[in-house]
């Protein structure tokens, strides 16, 4: 996290039980990889639950969108757990209520209709992160 | 760990995002999993372990497991021996990597074809380890 850009976490679940948990882990890429990279960074909820001091410092110093799969909310539970200020909580089952026709399947891989669906989520996130870059809300310069 | 029959398999993977090793041990652990030992094995989803989920924890106390990590830190190894019990076989990557003089992977979304070749590498050890703590290491 170098130089003056604001910056905000992105923490997906990767949930491996069902595709919605690919479908986070594809839209946090796209909003760090390719949306928002500028704006953006991408945490590991392994290492953070696990107490990696790298990303624990992130986190602690960044608010957090959380990606979660499942009602379980795994992501936005261990964020807060970790010391985090999760800022918006994204579900993948949420999105996929408001685009019914996209039925995802694949959990190595996504189908088109999975990839679709976390394109409409990168989407929203990146319209989160906008609004949080323009408000400052929890927003502190790197 | 109880006395139970040993009829299948955990199979815990980090899936560490950061890494394309992390994606190496998500593809790998699908493919044992779906292809190559789809009767002897589950998954154990990680962030449900590690966040409290009982049955993943239990499924852990009860039957053999694998870790899968993507490097050093070993965090699939460390939270499955921390919340658990300890794994009873683990790969790391980053190391299989090296030991086998393979190409370093690259690309955490899409993997490229050294990262691929990881993958089947990977996933063909996993079913190895799994047919040993069965006992059907013969086939």
């Amino acid at each position: 996290m170098n130089g003056s850009a604001l910056k905000i976490v992105i923490v997906p679940c990767s949930g491996m039980g069902k595709p919605y948990g690919t479908v986070s882990r594809v839209a946090a890429y796209r909003v760090t990889e390719n949306g928002r990279p500028e704006h953006t960074q991408l945490v590991p909820l392994a290492l953070l639950v696990m107490g990696d001091e790298e990303y624990g410092r992130i986190v602690a110093a960044c608010p957090a969108i959380t990606i979660d799969g499942c009602p379980q909310a795994c992501a936005t539970k261990m964020v807060r757990q970790s010391g985090g200020q999760v800022v918006r909580e994204r579900s993948v089952m949420e999105c996929f209520r408001h685009h019914r026709e996209l039925k995802p399947q694949g959990i190595a891989e996504l189908n088109d209709d999975g990839e679709a669906l976390a394109e409409a989520l990168a989407r929203e996130i990146a319209a989160d992160v906008d609004a949080l870059t323009t408000s400052g809300e929890g927003v502190e310069h790197a | 760990m109880p006395d139970l029959p040993r009829t299948k398999v955990g199979v815990i993977a980090c899936s560490g995002e950061e890494l394309p090793e992390g994606t190496v041990t998500r593809l790998a652990t699908l493919q044992v999993l779906h292809l190559l030992r789809p009767e002897d094995t589950v998954t154990i989803c990680m962030p449900l372990f590690l966040a409290g989920g009982e049955g993943e924890r239990n499924f852990a106390k009860c039957y053999p497991t694998i870790a899968v990590d993507g490097c050093e830190k070993r965090c699939a190894f460390r939270g499955t021996e921390k919340y658990s019990s300890r794994p009873a076989a683990s790969i790391v990557v980053t190391d299989l990597i090296k030991e086998r003089g393979l190409n370093q992977p690259h690309g955490c979304r899409m993997l490229d074809a050294a990262g691929m070749q990881a993958v089947e590498l990977t996933a063909g050890l996993i079913a190895g380890m799994v047919d040993d703590l069965l006992g059907k290491g013969g086939r």
